[in-house]
C-alpha cells in the first residue's frame, strides 16, 4: 500500500518520511517520533506525528496559531505523556521515562515564554544545568572534600565558558530576572546547552527580537550546531530565520503533519499555503 | 532591668526553637508548596525517640540526639512519599486535609505507645553556667539553643547557595517544571527537603523538652503552630525570614508574658501577626508577588 495521509477528505501525499539530510545517511538519527498523538478529552491535540531528525540537523517546526508545536515539544521532553506512538531519542525508547530522564537522556528545551530561575545569578542558572554532569556527591558537597572543590571548580569554569559563547561571561553574577529581554533569551539557550543535550528545542527563539537581534540568533544557532554538534528543533513565527536556517522543515495544522521537506518545498506546498492564507476562491 | 534581661534571655531560647522548627516550615513550603502541619507533631516524635534513648537504654545525651535525628529523617521521608507525594497533581487544599490528617496520626500513634501520661524528659546538656549569667536567668539548654539556631541558619544558607543539592532545591522553588526540564529529579528534591525539615525538628524538639520538660504526644501542637506563624511573619519560604519571624516571636511571647500578662501572651503574639500581615501581607522579607492574570 502506498503511504499516503488522509487531511479533511483530500489526499495530501507525504513528501518524504524523513528529513534526514543527506550527510547524517550513515548515522542513526538523533530522534524518531513514530505515530505520535495525545487527546485532551475529545480534542486530537496532536494526531499521528511523525518526523525524524539527523544527529547534527537544524529543524524547523512551524504552522498556524493553536496547530500544536509547543505540544509536539511537551510530548518530546515528557511534560505531557504521549496518548499514542514512540518517541527514540538515539535509538533509545523513551516511552516510561520521566521529564527529568528524558533530561538525561539528550534532550534539552528553551520556553516560549521566558522561564529562568530568576533569583539565581546567571552563573547559578548556568550550574543548575550543569547539574547532572557534575557527578559530586551531597555528601561530598556536605563535607567539602578536595573533590567538591575541584568540581565545584570545574562546573565554574565550564559556566564561564558556555556563557563565553554568548559573550555573557560578564553577567556571571548578575540576577538572571534583572538582565535585558535578548540577554535572558541567550541565558535560557546557555542552561539548556549546559545539560549537555544531542537535540536541543528551542520554542520560539526570536519572539520579541528586533531583526538585528534575530540575525544574530540565526548565526548563533548554526554556530551553537557546528560547536558542539548537536541537532537543533525550533518553533519559529519568523519565516525569514526559519527558511535561512532549517534544513528540513514539518509544517502542522490541527495537530497533523501537512507537509515536510525542504524550504523550498515548503514554500511551495499547496496544502501549507491553504493553511497560512486560506483557500483561494475560485474566480 | 534585671526582668527585662531574664524575659529576654528566655525569650531568645524559646524564639531559638521557633526559629529552629519555623526552618523546616518554610523549607518545606518554599520547594513543595504545601504547609505541612505534620512538622509539629514530628518534633513530638523527635523528643520522645531522645527519652527512650537516655531513659530506657540509658545511653548518653549525644547518642539520644542522633538517634531523634535519624528516625525523624525516615520519618519525614516516609511521611512524604506515602502522604504527600500521591497527591503532588491533587489542589491544594487536599494536600493541607491531609497534612492535617498526618498530625493527628502522629499524635495518636505517640499516644498508643507512649501513653497519655506525660514524660518527664531530663535535659540533655548541663554544664555550669558562670555565676553573672545565672542572675538573669540564662540556662545551658539557652546557651545551646541559641548557638545550635545560629548553626543550622548559617549551615542552610551556606547549603541552599553553595552545593549541588542546595541549586537544585532553589531551582525547585522558582519553577519546578523548568527545574526538571533541566534534568534535576524534582521528587527526589522534595524527598531530600523533607528529610532536612525533618531532621531539624527533631534537634528542635529535643532543645524544647531540655527547656521545658514536659513531654506528652500534644507537645509538638503549640510550638508547631507559632513556628509556622514566625515563618508567615518573616515572610514564608525565606530562610533568613523564618530566623529572623522565630527569634521576634519568641521576645515579643516573652514580654509580653513580663510586662502584660502570662495568659495573654497567646494573644498578643497572633494579634502581632494579624498587625505584621495587614501591614506587609508578604511578612518582613518574603517578596510580595501580585497573582498573575
Amino acid at each position: 500500500m502506498p503511504k499516503f495521509e488522509f487531511e479533511r477528505g483530500k489526499m495530501v501525499p507525504v513528501p518524504s518520511h524523513s528529513i534526514v539530510p543527506e550527510r547524517d545517511v550513515n548515522s542513526a538519527p538523533v530522534l524518531e517520533a513514530l505515530h505520535l498523538g495525545i487527546d485532551f478529552g475529545g480534542l486530537k491535540a496532536v494526531d499521528d506525528f511523525n518526523l525524524t531528525i539527523g544527529r547534527t540537523e537544524i529543524a524547523g517546526l512551524i504552522g498556524p496559531n493553536g496547530a500544536g508545536k509547543t505540544t509536539v515539544f511537551n510530548l518530546l521532553t515528557k511534560v505531557y505523556a504521549p496518548t499514542r506512538g514512540t518517541i527514540l531519542l538515539n535509538g533509545h525508547d523513551t516511552s516510561g521515562k520521566t521529564v527529568h530522564q528524558v533530561n538525561r537522556m539528550g534532550i534539552a528545551r528553551t520556553f516560549q515564554n521566558i522561564r529562568l530561575f530568576d533569583t539565581m545569578t546567571v552563573e547559578e542558572n548556568v550550574k543548575v544545568g550543569l547539574h547532572n554532569t557534575k557527578a559530586y556527591s551531597t555528601l561530598s558537597g556536605i563535607l567539602r572534600t578536595p573533590s567538591y572543590w575541584k568540581r565545584e571548580r570545574e562546573a565554574h569554569e565550564r559556566a564561564l565558558e558556555l556563557l563565553s559563547l554568548f559573550d555573557m561571561q560578564d553577567l556571571a553574577n548578575h540576577q538572571a530576572g534583572s538582565l535585558p529581554y535578548g540577554a535572558q533569551r541567550r541565558l535560557e539557550i546557555v542552561r539548556a546547552l549546559a545539560t549537555n543535550p544531542s537535540l536541543l528545542l528551542l520554542d520560539e527563539p526570536a519572539a520579541g527580537m528586533n531583526p538585528s537581534e534575530t540575525a544574530d540568533l540565526m548565526e548563533n544557532i548554526v554556530k551553537i550546531r557546528d560547536t558542539f554538534n548537536i541537532a537543533i528543533m525550533l518553533i519559529e513565527h519568523d519565516m525569514n530565520l526559519v527558511m535561512n536556517i532549517c534544513e528540513g522543515i514539518c509544517v502542522l495544522n490541527f495537530g497533523r503533519v501537512i507537509a515536510k521537506g525542504t524550504a523550498e518545498e515548503i514554500q511551495n506546498n499547496e496544502a501549507v499555503i491553504e493553511a497560512y492564507l486560506g483557500k483561494q476562491k475560485e474566480a | 532591668m534585671s526582668v527585662f534581661l531574664q524575659y529576654l534571655a528566655n525569650g531568645l531560647t524559646m524564639g531559638s526553637v521557633y526559629a529552629i522548627i519555623a526552618l523546616g516550615y518554610t523549607m518545606v513550603y518554599g520547594i513543595a508548596k504545601m504547609l505541612n502541619f505534620a512538622h509539629g507533631d514530628v518534633i513530638m516524635i523527635g523528643a520522645y525517640i531522645s527519652f527512650c534513648v537516655t531513659s530506657y537504654l540509658e545511653l548518653p545525651a549525644i547518642v539520644s540526639v542522633l538517634a531523634a535525628v535519624a528516625v525523624c529523617t525516615a520519618l519525614g521521608i516516609l511521611i512524604e512519599g506515602l502522604a504527600y507525594k500521591p497527591l503532588r497533581q491533587a489542589g491544594p487544599l487536599a494536600v493541607l486535609i491531609t497534612a492535617i490528617g498526618v498530625s493527628y496520626f502522629l499524635q495518636n500513634a505517640a499516644q498508643l505507645i507512649w501513653g497519655a501520661t506525660p514524660k518527664n524528659f531530663t535535659s540533655i546538656v548541663s554544664f555550669p553556667v558562670p555565676e553573672g549569667l545565672r542572675a538573669y536567668n540564662v540556662s545551658a539548654v539557652g546557651i545551646v539553643t541559641v548557638v545550635a539556631c545560629l548553626v543550622i541558619m548559617a549551615g542552610l544558607m551556606w547549603f541552599t547557595g553553595r552545593t549541588k543539592m542546595g541549586k537544585a532545591m532553589r531551582a525547585c522553588s522558582e519553577d519546578k517544571a523548568a527545574a526538571q526540564l533541566m534534568g534535576i529529579n524534582v521528587n527526589r528534591t522534595i524527598s531530600m527537603t523533607f528529610a532536612i525539615g525533618s531532621a531539624l525538628a527533631a534537634i528542635a524538639g529535643v532543645l524544647l523538652c531540655s527547656y521545658s520538660p514536659v513531654l506528652q504526644p500534644t507537645t509538638g501542637s503549640m510550638p508547631g503552630i507559632k513556628a509556622f506563624t514566625a515563618a508567615v511573619f518573616g515572610g514564608i519560604g525565606s530562610i533568613p525570614g523564618a530566623f529572623v519571624g522565630g527569634i521576634l516571636l519568641g521576645i515579643i511571647e516573652a514580654m509580653a508574658q513580663a510586662y502584660i500578662s502570662t495568659s495573654l501572651a497567646n494573644s498578643i503574639v497572633f494579634g502581632v501577626l494579624i498587625v505584621v500581615l495587614l501591614v506587609k501581607p508578604a511578612g518582613l522579607f518574603g517578596k510580595y508577588v501580585p497573582e498573575k492574570v
